[in-house]
């Protein structure tokens, strides 16, 4: 274990990691329940436009990325209400155009090709300098304050938009609110599991947790534990392989295993609560021929990721 | 059955009765909502007076759902004026005074929440940033599960609920904020008998305490006795408005039992026929 911690490198690498997976799952909780599961995926593929951006403009690759993958957020945010495209076409429309405005602009830079975007596309953890670390710790720090001050506005509006309105919520306001910060998480997340995986971080995680909890809290909680462990043992078993596994490609791998684990757990679990005492309380002691109960159906539990 | 009703005090933190100077709680004028440029509530106007409470009726389809939402500003007017306690609804901020309860709970992305937070999120009209909830908050969520016999369920996913109990969820999520001006869009759905009594206590003890409280109904049930008016909707307009005496059972069109799930195309997908 101790060589793990010897290179300065792997220290920059863990920290980086370990924030990323405290971060992402965090805001995901939230962009799952509000049924935006794939808004991390879609701003993963504007900010490579940003990342061209910064290279063909020579400045910091981080900043055009956050500038253009937070205005894409609102650019979604704005479709999704605006015009008659459902919240899934929005999405795929900047899918397209995140990755055909990445590839042109980086063409254009001198002395880069879209090589030169492939660490961003799969991560390169192993390259993180001190000045990323900052930057890292600075925008998990937005994040998390971001969502302890809007955690309970933001719990209403996922839960139910109308809700919200009714009770005079900034409903416009509080999405751009998710919407930003899902870019920010994007951002922070780029260099350690790369955009096209950065949005398995934020759902995958979540997916796992809510198979084991009852609680909102205790799920955004368990979320963050599965996100950090992922991350960490993911960079860990990169390094301890020399450089033939992939960081980014080990976290999502390993977050997948612990959401397999879960999917089992959780049913042993409610089974067994299942035959516990229950069900005597859960059903509504119904009189015949009165009102024709229903009941919520079993909640597919993939939902998020579709 | 294991649900013990108690005795309700008044959920409503104290709003005395104002004085008759008090503006309307509702005021609806010439209101009309579309969807899909199609009008669904169609030139619909009335006021209710502040302490009123008014059961609005009419069969599945007829907007009542929408009329409500519109009257909170949820859905916007395509012409037509709303105004709650005397504002116009875009102006008003005092929304620490209403409890909506919609039509059904919202499933979202599936994220498990227990009926304790789905509960305490009702207050988030009022409590301040920062803050821990107080001691107050608190005992008003309590006060909010004991009224609708949840709170042995308290730390349950509501997504384990039957559609009754998730009902009665959401009665106490609105009960919850303290609000004195309720706006419940078919809350008796799916509720089992007895606790529909209960429901019916906590609901004459909020009319007693002052509150105004508008109802979706599609029967009036063990409401009866507190219903003072009716408003009856067919097709977005209103047909009848005045005291509900003899309304219901005279009108062959109305189907009481059954649930609006049925004809919507939307949540559906979610809900089967509880086995037994
Ligand atoms: N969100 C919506 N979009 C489009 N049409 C809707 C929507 N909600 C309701 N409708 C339609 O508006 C009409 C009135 O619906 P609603 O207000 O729910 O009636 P009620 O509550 O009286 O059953 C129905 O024909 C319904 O299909
Ligand atoms: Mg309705």
């Amino acid at each position: 274990m101790t060589d793990l911690f010897a290179y300065d490198f792997m220290q920059r690498a863990l920290i980086a990691a370990l924030l990323v997976g405290l971060v992402a799952p965090a805001i995901g909780t939230f962009m799952v329940q509000r049924r935006l599961a794939l808004l991390g995926d879609g701003i993963g593929h504007i900010a490579l436009t940003g990342v061209a951006l910064g290279i063909l403009t020579s400045t910091s690759p981080i900043f055009t990325a956050l500038i253009v993958s937070a205005a894409g957020a609102l650019l979604i945010e704005l479709v999704r209400v605006r015009t008659r495209t459902s919240g899934d076409v929005a999405l795929a429309l900047l899918f397209y155009g995140g990755i055909a405005g990445g590839v042109l602009l980086i063409g254009l830079a001198p002395g880069a090709n879209t090589a030169t975007l492939t660490s961003f596309l799969f991560g390169s953890v192993s390259t993180v300098s001190t000045e990323d670390v900052y930057a890292v710790i600075a925008l998990a720090v937005i994040v998390l304050g971001v969502l302890a001050f809007f955690g309970r506005e933001l719990f209403v509006l996922c839960q139910d938009e109308e809700v919200a309105r009714a009770h005079g919520l900034p409903v416009r306001l509080l999405s751009a609110v998710i919407a930003i910060t899902a870019a920010v998480t994007v951002v922070i997340a780029m260099r350690v599991v790369g955009v096209l995986l950065v949005s398995a971080l934020m759902v995958v995680p979540v997916a796992a947790a809510q198979q084991l909890t009852r609680s909102f809290r205790v799920t955004v909680a368990l979320a963050m534990g599965i996100g950090v462990v992922a991350s960490l043992g993911g960079v860990s078993a990169a390094f301890y392989s020399g450089a033939d596994i992939s960081p980014g490609a080990a976290i999502v791998l390993l977050a997948l295993a612990v959401f397999a684990v879960s999917v089992g757990v959780g049913q042993v679990v409610r089974r067994r609560r299942g035959r516990g005492p229950v069900p005597q309380k859960g059903a509504e002691a119904v009189p015949a021929g009165t009102i024709p109960q229903t009941k919520p159906g079993s909640l597919d539990p993939g939902s998020p990721s579709t | 059955m294991s649900v013990e009703v108690s005795r309700v005090e008044s959920s409503a933190s104290a709003h005395d009765t104002p004085p008759s100077s008090a503006p309307p709680a509702f005021r609806v004028a010439d209101a009309v909502v579309e969807y899909d440029r199609k009008p669904v509530v169609r030139g619909v106007s009335f006021e209710i007076p502040h302490g009123e409470v008014v059961a609005v009726l009419g069969a599945n389809g007829s907007g009542k759902s929408t009329l409500m939402r519109a009257m909170l500003g949820v859905v916007p007017l395509a012409s037509g004026s709303v105004e709650i306690h005397g504002r116009p609804v875009r102006g008003f901020r005092d929304w620490g005074r209403i409890g909506y309860v919609p039509q059904r709970l919202s499933v979202g992305g599936g994220v498990p929440a227990t009926v304790r937070e789905v509960v305490a999120s009702g207050q988030v009209a009022r409590r301040r940033r920062w803050r821990r909830a107080s001691a107050a908050d608190r005992a008003a969520v309590e006060h909010a599960l004991e009224s609708v016999g949840l709170t042995d369920r308290a730390r349950d996913s509501v997504h384990e609920l039957s559609g009754g109990q998730q009902q009665r969820v959401l009665i106490a999520r609105a009960l919850a904020g303290g609000p004195d001006t309720f706006v419940m869009d078919e809350p008796m759905a799916g509720v089992d008998a007895a606790n529909q009594q209960a429901l019916a206590r906590t609901i004459a003890d909020l009319a007693r305490s002052g509150a105004t409280v508008v109802l979706v109904l599609h029967e009036l049930g063990p409401l009866a006795p507190l219903i003072e008016r009716a408003v009856m909707l067919s097709d977005g307009v209103v047909v009848h408005d005045g005291p509900p005496g003899g309304l219901l059972s005279s009108s062959p069109h109305l189907h009481p039992h059954t649930s609006d799930a049925a004809s919507l195309p939307a949540a559906p997908a979610l809900e089967v026929p509880l086995r037994d």
